[in-house]
């Protein structure tokens, strides 16, 4: 599940050093010093990253062994379970940021999710594919389901049970009673400024509790 | 391949409270040693028993053909735990039976074997011990203490009751304490061994027997536990020695075989007060007993790192019980690293060459030995 979901198996495995475009601006929005939960955490890049880079410190949490091995070998501190059933065991924790990297669309209990996200920490990050983006639209009018490089899944086997527009997600946000502090729009890595509801192919979110 | 090794003997005078406010007026400890300790002695690293195993971790015991360690697949040149650059260490707790002072060994009071006399000891107890070992052997900070089932339960509480001498507490297939069920089991095996005749309250080496039946009943129970259903499933099915039923009370099936094997071979070298001392203190252990049931609080002296891991079929050290522990860390804020480890084998999975479990070991020891330099 999670980070996975961005990464084509016939990319090669970036360097240490190279963050991928979406990590990098989340990275930008971490301060330094920072204590970070990472859920759905992959290889640990971005925590490596914050690590080195920034000084701060944290876990991330991943199901996938093989991606858990990684972050060990990158001396991240990771926790082998699920997004949701670990969160329960952060519970006590008191993080300055959460993060959840294009994996939202993959959980169960969403909104729960989110809140748990805001209770657990000062600040709250999340980027998700856009199903609104042209290409789904168009890929429908076909009559047939999206198939992209962020969600290379066939709708009978995909992880993806939530998957959202960035006008659905803000409104959830505001539901929630979660103020945005920050977003910016991708298209494959460029940042989107103009039509971004149909451009944008990855949307990311700094939000806090009102 | 493997390389030899030979047992050291460390003798201690002077009392050694316990906690059950008896003392040990005197007592040995046997331990073996693997690698060298650098000059900073910096890169050391205990390994912590469980039940039913010693000081004789890994290598070929010197002058024998087969004594290989329980854990040579683990700790070695080359291993994950790897003996070219760590200097590892086995020590055999007080009250087992393969060396250092226990039920078996003369008490110096009365000129004959302590058997029942020999004090209850818990697992902070053996801890103690292990400091003082330290101490004989210049060691101040351990790199790492590690241990699996009752050697995890030892590591952790390394972390609590020696701050600052564990860099790094790796603590696999183990619990904070012990589930009701868990006690239940170990409370059969006990009755098993003292309700065999041949116990004689704990005094039949005075009478030249041994509660082999006893202990061998214990044994399989709980080897059982230390199986998966699944495992055993694979293992032995429904498989019978005969073709058709004999109709009989005769070990018909493979599995009955296997049990009684390997509860008469556990009986031939084991020691039945050493067993009741050993569960006793698994029992015992609960760090939060202290502290209104709440782990993060009994683990908050710890400033070590941690290594925590479970398998997903192990049902007697179930990951639940590493989740409390995990969830105590983090409440902490600990720097922990967590691995549930997909593995069929149940609780034995800790002691098996797994290729996930030992590349997760290898990487974080591997993490270990650059922090060292």
């Amino acid at each position: 599940m999670t980070r996975a979901l961005t990464v084509h198996p016939e990319d090669p495995v970036p360097a240490v050093s190279v963050l991928r475009p979406d990590l990098a601006r989340i990275a930008d929005w971490i301060g330094s010093g920072s204590n970070v939960l990472d859920l759905g955490c992959g290889d640990g890049a971005l925590l490596a990253h914050l690590k080195s880079a920034k000084n701060c410190s944290g876990y991330g949490v991943e199901i996938d062994a093989a991606e858990v091995l990684a972050c060990v070998r990158r001396g991240v501190d990771v926790v082998q379970r699920n997004i949701e059933d670990g969160l329960g065991m952060f519970s006590g924790g008191r993080f300055d940021v959460c993060v959840l990297s294009m994996a939202i669309q993959a959980t169960h209990q969403t909104e729960q999710v989110l809140r748990e996200m805001s209770r657990i920490a000062r600040v709250g990050i999340v980027s998700f594919p856009n199903f609104g983006h042209w290409y789904h639209l168009w890929s429908i009018m076909r009559g047939r389901m999206p198939i992209t490089r962020q969600m290379p899944y066939q709708w009978y086997n995909t992880p993806n049970l939530h998957l959202t527009t960035i006008r659905d997600f803000e409104l959830l946000l505001s539901l929630l009673n979660l103020d945005i502090e920050e977003r910016v729009f991708l298209d494959e890595g460029r940042e989107v400024r103009s039509l971004v509801s149909k451009r944008a192919t990855q949307a990311i979110y700094r939000f806090r509790r009102h | 391949m493997t390389f030899e090794v030979r047992a050291q003997r460390c003798r201690f005078d002077g009392p050694l409270a316990l906690q059950s406010g008896a003392s040990l007026a005197s007592y040995e400890l046997v331990y073996e040693t693997y690698g060298e300790l650098n000059d900073a002695r910096s890169n050391a690293v205990l390994v912590c028993h469980a039940l039913n195993a010693s000081h004789h971790v890994a290598g070929l015991t010197s002058g024998t053909r087969d004594d290989i360690g329980w854990w040579d697949n683990m700790v070695g040149p080359g291993k994950p735990v790897d003996t070219d650059r760590l200097f590892v260490i086995g020590v055999n707790n007080p009250g087992s039976c393969f060396g250092s002072t226990g039920p078996m060994s003369i008490n110096p009071a009365t000129g004959r074997p302590y058997g029942p006399e020999f004090p209850v000891l818990t697992v902070e107890d053996w801890v103690r011990c292990q400091a003082l070992l330290a101490d004989r052997l210049g060691i101040e900070r351990f790199a790492a203490v590690m241990g699996g089932s009752l050697g995890g339960m030892q590591a952790l509480a390394w972390s609590y009751l020696y701050p600052e001498r564990i860099g790094h507490c790796v603590a696999i297939a183990t619990a904070a304490r012990l589930t009701t069920q868990n006690i239940a089991f170990n409370e059969v095996a006990r009755r098993a061994i003292v309700t065999d005749p041949a116990f004689h309250g704990g005094r039949f080496y005075d009478k030249g027997v041994v509660p082999v039946h006893g202990l061998a009943v214990a044994r399989m129970i709980g080897h059982i536990t230390y199986l998966s259903d699944d495992g055993m499933a694979e293992r032995f099915g429904r498989l019978r020695k005969a073709e058709g039923y004999g109709f009989s009370y005769e070990a018909e099936f493979e599995v009955e075989s296997y049990l009684r094997y390997q509860g008469e071979k556990f009986s031939s070298y084991f020691d039945a007060n050493t067993y009741l001392l050993i569960t006793r203190a698994l029992d015992y252990f609960d760090p939060a007993r202290h502290h209104g049931g709440d782990l993060a609080r009994a683990l908050a002296s710890a400033t070590c790192d941690f290594f925590i891991a479970s398998f997903s079929t192990d049902w007697r050290f179930a990951p639940a019980r590493s989740h409390e522990i995990v969830k105590a860390l983090l409440t902490n804020q600990r720097p922990v690293t967590y691995a549930e480890i997909e593995a069929p084998h149940g609780h034995d999975a800790f002691l098996l060459d797994d290729p996930q479990y030992h590349a997760l070991i290898r990487a974080y020891f591997e993490r270990i030995v650059v922090s060292l330099s």
